[in-house]
């Protein structure tokens, strides 16, 4: 078991103290197979345990660690350091207030979750004894990538309309709507569409793919929003040039 | 929140990019032979406005206009709000306008002929 | 008992220079460029179509006109561009429609190949058709 000198230049933030971010440089030691995550544990234990950021798991399925490690969106978990020969700049997740050193203010995102009512919305009451719904594997098929979502937020964080759009609902948000919206069990969509083919929804979406790019779990939430914009666009031109057409 | 009209928008664009993808390469390609030479045979005065007098070439050649202009305005003004510039309605007005402008122009010179 | 914290939470603003964070978002403003160059082309064929309905001596000038060392460089790199937004498009293509027969979706190359072979196909046919060979 090798060992190299790592050196971490890391984003701190005081709100109680500081005006502005500032960047502070650690040196480590570490053994060749850690991930970044390790590292930062080893800094908060050892060297500065004021360090503050987010991370639970260690092994990505949390979605509680995501952080810009040398300008790109990624799972301080599942970043090995291996894959950065040089200096290894830690970040807060872009495009969010910074709250504390890497810890950044979520509530925005939290906020849109629940917007797009990420339940099931059966399309009639169903008492518990008539059953269980039953699916079939292909109609599970049909939406199962998009459950995969750990709420990690690096796609928000990669989509550069979220940097200069805040208000717009985002990648995470849509491709779970869209996950009920697949769903056989679920009659919801038109509640949901009220948020999602808003404006602020979908239509703020240029698809730059990035967020498919950088999703650790491989939801492909840019192929959801796509599908959601053909969706929509066939249904506004139903609505509005054959009124007569009972949905 | 309420439902957007985007689509009126987005509908012709999706449209657009798709014709575009198929169709412009090679129509360039058309118009770089002539450019190089070697103008294909369509492009002679006669033939092309022989082709050009069938009422439904007109209403072909307007509608890939409209396509191409529309779904290239759309896109440009989203590059323009990309790149910093906030008047996204002035940016939008100015570019549908113009695309819409082109392919009303594409249509009075095609009824001279 | 917790002292309690100030918060004052740090904005970081986003500047048009995210373009230059990661090469994809470059390859992303190559094909939104596109666009200039097709929208360009397209007003040409406007302007040939202008020159057509006035008579053969004003598209005589108009076919001389694109013969310029700038006509030629104009349509070398919008015929570029044009290719990339093709080729972006027929590969995004799967993601937006996806096929599911069966239990199983269509794979991604399937649907795209299909649109790459079509393309082919179309341009060919309009060379062809158009007395290009």
């Amino acid at each position: 078991m090798s060992e190299r000198r790592v050196e971490l230049e890391v984003l701190r933030y005081n709100p109680e103290t500081d005006r502005e971010p500032h960047f502070q440089r650690y040196s480590v030691d570490c053994p060749e197979e850690w991930v970044v995550l390790d590292a930062l544990n080893h800094v908060k234990e050892n060297v500065d345990p004021t360090l503050s950021y987010r991370w639970s798991c260690h092994m990505a399925v949390c979605g509680s660690c995501g952080m810009m490690i040398n300008g790109e969106p990624r799972l301080a978990c599942k970043s090995f350091l291996r894959e950065y020969p040089g200096t290894i700049r830690v970040e807060p997740l872009a495009h969010f207030p910074v709250e504390r050193d890497l810890v950044t203010v979520i509530d925005d995102f939290m906020a849109k979750l629940k917007r797009v009512k990420p339940y099931l919305i059966p399309k009639e009451e169903k008492p518990v004894d008539a059953g269980e719904y039953l699916q079939t594997p292909a109609e599970l098929k049909r939406y199962k990538q998009y459950t995969l979502c750990i709420n990690c937020m690096l796609c928000y964080a990669a989509c550069p309309e979220y940097g200069l759009i805040p208000k717009f609902i985002g990648p995470a948000a849509i491709a779970l709507a869209h996950r009920y919206n697949q769903d056989s069990r679920d009659g919801g969509r038109e509640e949901r569409q009220q948020e999602i083919a808003a404006t602020e929804g979908v239509w703020e979406c240029s698809f730059t793919g990035a967020c498919s790019e950088v999703c650790p779990e491989h939801v492909d939430p840019a192929a959801a929003l796509q599908q959601v914009k053909i969706k929509s666009t066939v249904d506004w031109y139903k609505e509005h040039l054959m009124p007569w057409l009972k949905k | 929140m309420g439902k957007s009209n985007k689509p009126i928008v987005w509908g012709p664009f999706a449209g657009g990019g798709t014709l575009t993808a198929f169709l412009t390469p090679v129509l360039i390609l058309l118009t770089l032979l002539a450019a190089l030479g070697h103008p294909p045979e369509l492009l002679a005065y006669e033939r092309l406005r022989a082709f050009a007098g069938y009422g439904i070439v007109k209403v072909l050649v307007v509608g890939v206009v409209f396509l191409s202009l529309w779904s290239a305005a759309h896109r440009l003004r989203i590059t323009c709000y990309d790149l910093g510039i906030r008047a996204d309605t002035l940016v939008a007005g100015v570019l549908y306008v113009a695309a819409l402008m082109g392919t009303l122009a594409s249509a009075l010179f095609l009824m001279r002929l | 008992m917790a002292e309690e914290v100030r918060r004052r939470p740090y904005v970081r603003e986003e500047t048009w220079r995210w373009i230059f964070r990661h090469p994809r978002y470059l390859r992303y403003m190559a094909r939104e460029f596109s666009c200039l160059f097709i929208g360009a082309w397209t007003l040409l064929l406007v302007w040939g179509l202008k020159q057509l309905s006035e008579g053969p001596a004003a598209w005589s000038a108009f076919l001389a006109s694109l013969k310029s060392p700038a006509s030629i460089a104009f349509h070398l790199v919008a015929l570029g561009f044009a290719a990339y937004h093709s080729i972006t498009w027929f590969r995004l293509t799967p993601k937006a429609l996806p096929l599911q027969l069966g239990e199983a979706f269509v794979p991604d190359g399937v649907i795209s190949g299909a649109h790459y072979a079509a393309w082919a196909a179309l341009s060919f046919a309009v060379l062809y058709l158009a007395g290009a060979f």
